[in-house]
């Protein structure tokens, strides 16, 4: 919800109004990393708040402290993943995900009787974790800056007498308004030196 | 018509909306020929002020002609004037505008209550950002709604290209004020923290004033080498030290002007950490702007000297070295470019071939590529550093 709804803004009544959108700047992988960063939210507040009936369904008894640990790092990974800075957000969901592999890894065992839960959790963290690396990689394919940071601007001074001509140019006919002025111009009026 | 529509954080389209009108005598419609992507755009496209209403139209760099005008704007201007528009909305009478302090116009905010609440009191309209400043639809489009249009405009001559005229609107008078806000004199060394746009111009401006030495800061090799163009010498950031080598090319004494021309949203990282930190306070909303170049600059400025900040900052800045400011005695100066006050005499500089704002111009696209460069200008992919749209 954008805070404008909270302030009370509104559009004037004679401004031009919308009647067919056109293609957005969001890319295909700018909406998954925000759908990922989404998404972290919701497991994070799930396992925040309910880590108990987690551990149960999975069968990973006692491990409800660390579970309520990973909830946390959810939302922290969810706020850059959300921000401009997406890359930074995904990358450290990708590290979540080897870490939720890892967790899940010995529930996988047959002494467990809850190792079909396991199973599927297990399975939706690997898809999880492959869309994380997909939307890892686009943001940064459709982000870059390469290439084109290579190129040579230094034929374009903008001073068409070149730059040692057009030294001072302005000086001519233009003094900086009073109002402009942070110096002053004091030096005659300080006390003579003593000597 | 077609339009640059803010639709949410990183969002904007090329939508199509309902034309413009006249709404009060001293209004002018214009048809946009040619207008420009700015550094400021990018703090909405990054929805760092929460001002924005999705449906909102972009843009505050555009010139083009008249093609209707209110009955009381007719004495000033007639159909097919052709004209730059400034990015401040100023109506020419209030005390500040009688003061030249255009951008904070008293009168021109249409939503001044909110202007009142959130600066204490209220600034000029600005074209296409935020309802802080009136939420008036922005010239990112074919068509354009000028309010106070008898004096909310600067009328340019046939026989001159758009390229040449454009950057009247905002970018030129902006680096321009940078420069003689920082009160230049000849001798002067003047560093710039910033190679965009705004920073380019006013390395110009600066050289223009008879500053001996001009030091452009920034780290993308591209924008470098634009600022050598104009005789600057330079430093990028992620290879040395700032402060060092602003010590070293002025005898250790720190230059006589600094000039921020980068503003809210210093680069992030790990060379300089404050970034970083500054960085992951606004994700949390506890800061909302990255003042690193103001630090930096509070440090190495000279005694006595003069801080020029250009760059936009947007609210709560935090560990502002105040102490080092105050004993070193440094004079702080800081506006939107009250851009009228300097349009004539830049424009008779264009004129006459003292300067040609159009070398700043690495893209051109039609309006309805927008939202591509509105990415490829964010991301300074491509050799990007301005973008101009026609529409
Ligand atoms: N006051 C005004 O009236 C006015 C008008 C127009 C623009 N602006 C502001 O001026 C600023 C610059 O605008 P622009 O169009 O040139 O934008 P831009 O984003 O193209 O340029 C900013 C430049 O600063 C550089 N930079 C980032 N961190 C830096 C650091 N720590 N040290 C040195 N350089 C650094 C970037 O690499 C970039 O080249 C923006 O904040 C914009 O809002 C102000
Ligand atoms: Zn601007
Ligand atoms: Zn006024």
């Amino acid at each position: 919800m954008p805070a404008t709804n909270l302030t009370r803004i509104a559009r004037s009544k004679g401004d031009p109004r919308i009647e067919r959108k056109g293609p957005s700047s969001l890319t295909d992988a700018d909406r998954l990393a925000r759908a990922l960063g989404w998404l972290s939210i919701g497991l994070g507040m799930t396992e925040l708040v309910a880590p108990g009936r987690i551990a149960r369904t999975l069968g990973l008894h006692g491990k409800e402290g660390l579970i309520r640990g990973y909830g946390a790092r959810e939302l922290a990974s969810a706020i850059p993943t959300l921000s401009v800075n997406k890359q930074v957000g995904l990358a450290s969901r990708i590290a979540g995900d080897a870490l939720d592999l890892a967790t899940l890894a010995p529930a996988l065992h047959h002494s467990n009787p809850k190792r079909h839960n396991a199973a599927i959790a297990t399975a939706l963290v690997a898809g999880i974790t492959l869309l994380d690396i997909a939307a890892y990689a686009g943001v940064k394919a459709a982000h870059r800056r390469e290439p084109g940071s290579d190129r040579d601007y230094s034929d374009r001074s903008g001073l068409p007498r070149g730059p040692q001509a057009s030294r001072g140019l302005a000086r001519k006919d233009f003094q900086i308004p009073p109002d402009y002025r942070a110096e002053g111009t004091v030096a005659a009026e300080l006390p003579a030196r003593a000597s | 018509m077609r339009a640059l529509v803010w639709h949410g954080k990183e969002d904007i389209r090329c939508d199509t909306v309902s034309d413009p009108a006249l709404e009060h005598p001293r209004d002018a419609i214009i048809k946009v020929t040619s207008c420009a992507i700015c550094g400021s755009d990018l703090h909405l496209f990054h929805n760092l002020v929460p001002a924005m209403l999705p449906g909102d139209i972009m843009g505050h760099e555009s010139m083009g002609e008249v093609v209707e005008v209110g009955s009381a704007a007719k004495g000033k201007l007639k159909k097919g004037d052709r004209v730059v528009i400034p990015f401040t909305i100023q109506c020419g009478e209030c005390d500040q505008c009688r003061r030249g302090n255009f951008s904070v116009c008293e009168r021109t905010n249409r939503k001044k209550e909110l202007g009142d609440k959130v600066f204490g009191h209220t600034t000029a309209g600005l074209f296409g950002y935020t309802h802080l400043t009136g939420g008036y639809p922005g010239g990112q489009a074919e068509y354009l709604r000028v309010p106070f249009a008898d004096t909310t405009h600067v009328k340019v001559p046939d026989g001159v290209d758009d390229e040449k005229l454009l950057f009247l609107s905002d970018i030129l008078p902006t680096g321009w004020q940078a420069a003689v806000q920082a009160d230049i004199q000849p001798g002067d060394t003047v560093a710039i923290w910033g190679c965009g746009p705004v920073g380019q111009m006013a390395i110009r401006s600066a050289i223009l004033l008879g500053a001996e030495q001009v030091i452009a800061i920034d780290h993308l090799p591209e924008r470098l080498s634009m600022a050598e163009a104009a005789g600057a010498i330079t430093i990028d950031f992620e290879q040395d030290s700032v402060v060092e080598r602003l010590n070293e090319l002025t005898g250790g004494k720190g230059p006589h002007k600094c000039i921020d021309a980068v503003g809210t949203e210093s680069h992030v990282n790990f060379g300089q950490p404050d970034t970083v930190l500054d960085r992951a306070k606004q994700m949390l909303m506890a800061e909302n702007d990255r003042p690193h170049v103001l630090r930096e600059m509070i440090y190495v400025c000279r005694p006595a000297g003069v801080i020029s900040i250009i760059g936009v900052y947007l609210g709560l800045v935090d560990k502002i070295p105040m102490g080092q400011a105050m004993n070193k005695g440094l004079t702080f100066r800081m506006a939107q470019a009250h851009v009228p006050r300097w349009t004539g005499d830049l424009l008779r500089r264009i004129e006459d071939g003292q300067i040609d704002p159009s070398f700043v111009i690495t893209h051109k696209a039609d309006l309805s590529q927008g939202p591509e460069m509105y990415a490829k200008f964010r991301d300074k992919a491509d050799g990007c550093v301005k973008v101009m749209l026609q529409p």
